[in-house]
């Protein structure tokens, strides 16, 4: 028994932060205190609070220490652990109460309104070891499924559930694996698509690290139900620590008998393997991802034959997100009912977003279903820093589209996301405020799907480049208003003649900024002008006269000599010769030089 | 100007010796079948980059045309042709960090090292890719040089970070 335990953030954010270190600290000095016996300090997967990290939570008081750095760790040890008073400067504000004492984590804004499911081991449990796993429910559900349930029961769970997947198209789980089980084949493949490849989307990677075994129990579940014996997890190699973990994890599982032959006694055998992959956006996409586990270039091929008949080295394969599977092992345990309750009509159950951008929480969040993005930026992410106005909301990375602030009450499921043009996608959630151009936007999307593009299609591979260039030249103010209706058309030409998900979608976050944000595009173009005031060639840079001293710093620092006016007197820039680099104005001490 | 330089190639007996020990052990794990990529990450993880000869004595183990191997390394973004230098740069692209302003970070370095992304400085020092989400969106605007990360970059602080590394 220990008296107390540590609880220290391992994931990559949290590391990125050196809290590893931390770590290291912590454990020589409770080994330098003797205390070895009766202080535990452990890592646990992610917290979800990415913004203040690197973050650590003591037990029995629930001390959620946030920001700290390796120079605390002597304070945290001498003042909290030997002398029991709590270093209060380095709790995270919000669990302080008026009084001092402290708050619940729970009671806070940023995890009061969240519903854990799939992350509910992360923060919680140590990912390397599997008894930690065990002690909460883990490998029941297998069990359960294995001695208990027939494949055909265990397929009517899921379906009655409701679960869609969770990586974007949010096709229903259970009618999928059934699909795969009414296939006839001597040999079937359980993959898991673990190529989290949405720019500034990290849920997958935070649940391999912070809770593999669920991914492991799940897709053995998975491969009872369908019949099969051996499954593959295609993780993105970017991700070493979540392949670390998961590594570990298979070990263990298999050291258990909880992997390879005659699980829990049954003549039901399964094992599992990691394969790592290389680089490639298009290999979210389920053919292309077999295709590159088969050692090939990734691209995707048509469909039908859909993988459940014929997939993996030819033969009949389920694939499912990394996320899906997280939600089985509960729902096995707890039933359909409980996960149906969760959620709205359509779409069952909870969803774990990662929220980046222009906000102050960024980090993990899980929410039920039917939230509104009100309540996840306002209330669980505390809303635009510096003051700023949030502009608009993205979803589904560089396949989703961007939500403007009027439709900021609409509650968040797989259709309503659709309806306003965007789309669930994996879970990003990056936020914008009014100083993101969105025209700029669009562009940086358009820029990542050419470079992305398999070159399978033509329409993809040549379209996107070309509607990537028609973006170039709003940007630099050369475009004429039957651009944007040119560019209108391009889009739905290449959406309906791609042949995987990625060409389909690709025009999204042009079609969606062009009909939310058109006054925007029309600025760049009309008046050639960048209300944001991001895209250099339409900036321009003026003197407020009001302001200017007349110190002659601008004039002098100016490397073009744009910049005239005599000492004392309001300067003015001339347009015609000015570089826009910016000089004046990174010069200027009053404040009187902006850009517009 | 900068420069994906072709060097010679140089590799020496042992790493040929051990790459195709590891081949001989993936052909194992792999159970004969779909090894290309996992081969190709255990060579470049020897050699550092992936020369022509390198992919010849892949396609030899596995006994497929050169053609092929170069499609496959080619494809996939973690595959290099060309080395690397002793300091490789890193800055996310990921969309969190874009807008809160990595592309400028980005720009910033290229003016700074007077090379693009995907090129390496003539000395072979630093080299700079935009990469992908690497996850830690909290500490938003991210550069990695090596193993070392840069939280919350902002431009002006390029020169004073690349200079640690300047030896």
């Amino acid at each position: 028994m220990f008296r107390s335990h540590i609880l220290v953030c391992g994931g990559t954010g949290c590391t990125s932060g050196n809290s590893m270190k931390i770590y290291d600290a912590l454990v020589d000095r409770i080994q330098k205190a003797g205390l070895e016996k009766e202080v535990h300090v452990t890592k646990t997967g992610c917290f979800g609070l990415c913004a203040y990290g690197p973050i650590m939570i003591v037990y029995p008081e629930g001390a959620f220490y946030s920001q700290v750095k390796v120079e605390d760790v002597d304070e945290i040890v001498n003042e909290h652990i030997i002398k029991g008073r709590i270093v209060t400067r380095l709790l995270y504000k919000e669990t302080v109460g008026e009084d001092g004492s402290i708050k619940a984590l729970n009671d806070t804004n940023f995890y009061k309104k969240q519903h854990r499911v799939a992350l509910r081991n992360c923060g919680v449990i140590n990912p390397e070891k599997i008894e930690e796993y065990i002690a909460y429910d883990g490998y029941e559900a297998l069990g359960k499924v294995l001695t208990e349930m027939t494949p055909q029961d265990v397929i009517d769970v899921i379906s009655k559930s409701g679960l869609r997947g969770r990586g974007g198209a949010g096709f229903p789980t259970g009618r999928k694996w059934q699909f795969a089980k009414n296939s006839v084949g001597d040999k079937k493949y359980v993959c898991c698509n673990a190529d989290e490849g949405d720019p500034g989307a990290f849920m997958d990677r935070s649940i391999l690290e912070g809770d593999p075994h669920a991914v492991i129990e799940a897709m053995a579940i998975a491969a009872y139900a369908i019949g099969s014996d051996q499954g593959y997890i295609y993780v993105r190699a970017e991700y070493p620590i979540a392949v670390q973990r998961l590594t570990i994890a298979i070990k263990q599982a298999r050291e258990y008998g909880l992997l390879g032959k005659n699980i829990f006694g049954t003549k039901f055998n399964f094992d599992l393997d990691i394969r790592l992959g290389a680089g490639a956006f298009v290999c979210g996409e389920e053919t292309a991802l077999m295709t590159s586990i088969e050692g090939h270039r990734g691209e995707p091929r048509p469909r039908p034959p859909f993988p459940a008949v014929k997939g993996l080295f030819g033969k009949p394969t389920i694939l499912n997100n990394v996320e899906t599977y997280a939600n089985i092992p509960q729902i096995i345990l707890k039933g359909a009912d409980w996960f149906a309750s969760m959620g709205t009509e359509k779409s069952r159950g909870t969803k774990v977003f990662a929220l980046g951008g222009k906000i102050h929480n960024t980090g993990l969040v899980e929410i039920p279903m039917g939230t509104t993005m009100r309540e996840i930026i306002y209330d669980i992410g505390g809303g635009c820093p510096n003051g700023k106005k949030f502009k608009a909301a993205q979803t589904g990375g560089p396949s989703g589209g961007c939500i403007p602030a009027h439709l900021i009450d609409t509650p968040i499921d797989y259709d309503n996301l659709i309806a306003i043009g965007s789309m669930m996608g994996s879970g990003g959630l990056i936020v914008m405020d009014e100083d993101n151009c969105m025209v700029d936007i669009a562009k940086f999307f358009l820029e990542f799907t050419v470079d992305e593009s398999c070159g399978k299609c033509t329409a993809c591979r040549i379209g996107t480049k070309r509607l990537y260039e028609m973006l170039c030249k709003v940007t630099d103010g050369t475009a004429t208003m039957e651009d944007l209706d040119k560019m209108e058309e391009l889009c739905y030409y290449i959406k309906e003649n791609s042949l995987c998900g990625l060409g389909q979608t690709a025009p999204n976050p042009v079609l969606s900024t062009l009909h939310y944000f058109r006054d925007e595009y029309e600025a760049h173009v009309r008046d050639k002008r960048c209300p944001a005031g991001v895209c250099k060639k339409l900036l321009r840079y003026q003197v407020v006269a009001d302001k200017c001293k007349g110190c002659t710093l601008c004039a002098r620092n100016c490397p073009v000599g744009a910049i005239s006016g005599t000492v004392k007197e309001p300067h003015v820039i001339d347009p015609n010769k000015c570089i826009k680099c910016g000089v004046c104005m990174e010069k200027c001490r009053f404040g009187a030089i902006i850009k517009a | 100007m900068a420069k994906k330089i072709d060097v010679p190639f140089n590799g020496t007996k042992e790493q040929e010796e051990k790459l195709r020990a590891q081949l001989a052990q993936l052909r194992i794990e792999h159970e004969g079948k779909g090894l290309m990529i996992a081969a190709l990450q255990k060579a470049q993880d020897i050699y550092g980059y992936l020369p022509e000869a390198v992919q010849q004595i892949i396609a030899d183990e596995l006994g497929v045309s050169l053609a092929e191997v170069y499609g496959v390394a080619t494809f996939y973004a973690q595959f290099s042709l060309y080395p690397k230098g002793r300091y490789k740069i890193g800055v996310c692209l990921g969309t969190a960090c874009y807008v809160k302003g990595s592309g400028d970070v980005y720009k910033k370095i290229c003016d700074t090292l007077k090379i693009e992304g995907g090129q390496c400085t003539d000395d072979r020092k630093f080299s700079l890719d935009a990469t992908r989400c690497i996850g830690c969106c909290g500490l938003a605007p991210v550069m990695t040089i090596n193993d070392d990360v840069y939280g919350k970059v902002t431009p002006e602080e390029v020169e004073g970070i690349l200079a640690k590394y300047m030896d």
